[in-house]
């Protein structure tokens, strides 16, 4: 199903305006799931947090214990309706819903982590060769970006070295973090598996981590969102959707 | 050209965000949904009750204790006969054990302090987040149930409780793995001293790898039964029948 990196068989380079496969069946269906996992997720992650919007560090924490951020007084809602799944005030709903769609998250996550580490694809997708490691190349790559030039043509088809970053960071960083944190909250596991939150320092550590690693993901889905919109977010939707991406045209693409 | 499309886009997440939310909130109520939801996080009572075996929660040191343990659900208990049993230091109390056993007991206070005991320093988790740390004495409730035998048909220990929620019994219930789980106490003292009456006074259960609402308080009566079905809302608690909290609260 890796047909990302096939380019079809043409006569000629390929130069900005082919229409090419960009994203292959595996990593688009892994997309929208993960993306559906983590709204959801984070929606009644918030209105779990409104429980207790208080976090520490170590192992215990609560309302007399020193907390490293307060998010609302004790009487007050931290994150409003709008932000929460459900909308109305209940622990016991969101937990349902975040409990259940951990599942899929997990589950998802890692069938394509470890799809694409045995079909090479997260290697020749994400892969930091050393001259891209360079402070150089990646302050230039920063640059090109706060001037919004993006690459056009068959160059469109690499990601730079921020775009690897973010997407590494996601992949190896991010997800695994707020997975392992989020079983580390768990009681019966920490029993099971103590080295689990002693891998954090504890259970509120891992509560914070939890939140911490949540909030680095509205970062990139931010960020995300905003370079889709800047790159023209119809060619960009629809490659992750069908696949089919137009490679941008640069000024030698000028009909 | 540019700004229709920007439009259309705005629009369109507006749109979105409020049939997302809308979505979710009809989805939440949906019984159907919801027992689905439920039933993918039965999964996870499943796989935990298979990885955590007879593994014990963390016993910590007086070091690592909270120096104030949070005390919630029921701070007082309102029922006069709890009351004047309070007044008189317990010494008027019996902990009944009925049910499914052979020998139904009454156990006064100073019976359960006579019993072995074991003295654990564990973290309380509770289901809003916190944590706190404290110190738990009291005698182990599989003794307790051994001594009033166990018939062959029984599965679960619910507890009985003197405090009332919303005007309703406040009962919780626990498995026999759990019951007969050596860190499961009932705890009359706490961090040194006779457990005080928001922390559950006189006894309170201790079920160290689950989360806070399972560590019923001022436990009257253990009753031995077959099955939770048929006892007030049959959900197994007071919060699961009445909140829709888990009967499992390993997580």
């Amino acid at each position: 199903m890796d047909s990302a990196e096939t380019v079809p068989e043409s006569q000629s380079p390929l130069r900005g305006g082919d229409l090419v496969r960009r994203h292959g069946g595996v990593t688009r269906l892994w997309h929208w799931t993960n993306a559906l996992c983590i709204l959801v997720m984070l929606m009644s992650g918030l209105m779990i947090l409104n429980a207790h919007p208080r976090l520490y560090w170590g192992h215990y924490g609560s309302d007399h214990d020193e907390a490293w951020l307060v998010l609302a007084a004790m009487e007050d809602t931290a994150f409003p309706g709008w932000m929460t799944i459900p909308s109305d005030y209940s622990l016991a709903d969101a937990r349902l819903w975040h409990f259940a769609f951990a599942w899929l998250l997990v589950l998802a996550f890692t069938g394509y982590l470890i799809w694409g580490l045995v079909r090479g694809h997260i290697r020749r997708r994400l892969h930091i060769t050393r001259a891209e490691w360079s402070p150089r190349h990646i302050l230039h790559d920063i640059g090109e970006h706060a001037r919004l030039r993006f690459p056009t043509g068959a160059a469109a088809l690499d990601y730079n070295v921020l775009q690897k970053l973010a997407y590494g960071g996601v992949l190896f960083v991010l997800i695994p973090a707020i997975i392992l944190s989020g079983l580390a909250m768990a009681p019966a596991l920490d029993a099971a598996w103590p080295w689990l939150v002693d891998l954090f320092g504890g259970r509120q550590s891992a509560r914070s981590i939890h939140f911490i690693a949540a909030m680095g993901l509205v970062l990139f889905f931010v960020a995300h969102i905003v370079m889709v919109v800047l790159a023209g977010p119809i060619n960009e939707v629809r490659s992750m959707l069908t696949g089919w991406y137009r490679l941008p045209r640069g000024k030698e693409d000028a009909a | 050209m540019i700004l229709t499309r920007r439009k259309a886009l705005q629009v369109g997440a507006a749109g979105a965000g409020g049939l997302l939310l809308s979505g979710c909130d009809a989805l939440n109520d949906s019984a159907p949904f919801k027992d689905g939801l439920a039933n993918v996080g039965r999964l996870h009572e499943l796989t935990q009750r298979a990885i955590i075996g007879d593994s014990l929660a963390r016993e910590f040191t007086e070091a690592d204790m909270s120096p104030v343990f949070k005390a919630n659900g029921s701070l007082r208990v309102a029922d006069p006969a709890y009351r004047a049993l309070l007044t008189g230091g317990f010494g008027q109390w019996a902990l009944r054990v009925d049910g499914l056993v052979h020998r139904p007991l009454a156990l006064p206070l100073t019976a359960l302090q006579a019993m072995p005991q074991r003295t654990q320093i564990t973290r309380h988790d509770c289901v809003e987040g916190w944590s706190a740390i404290g110190k738990w004495q009291g005698p182990q409730l599989g003794a307790i149930l051994s001594a009033a035998g166990l018939m062959p048909a029984a599965r679960y220990a619910v507890f009985h409780c003197a405090d009332q929620l919303e005007g309703k019994p406040f009962y919780e219930s626990i498995d026999l793995i759990e019951a007969f789980h050596p860190q499961t106490i009932l705890a009359w003292r706490m961090n040194d001293a006779p457990l005080t009456e928001p922390h559950g006074a006189p006894i309170r259960l201790r079920v160290e790898r689950q989360l806070g609402y399972k560590h019923a308080k001022y436990v009257m009566r253990i009753e031995l039964r077959e099955s939770l079905a048929g006892l007030y809302g049959g959900k197994g608690g007071f919060w699961e029948d009445n909140r829709g909290y888990q009967w499992w609260a390993g997580i």
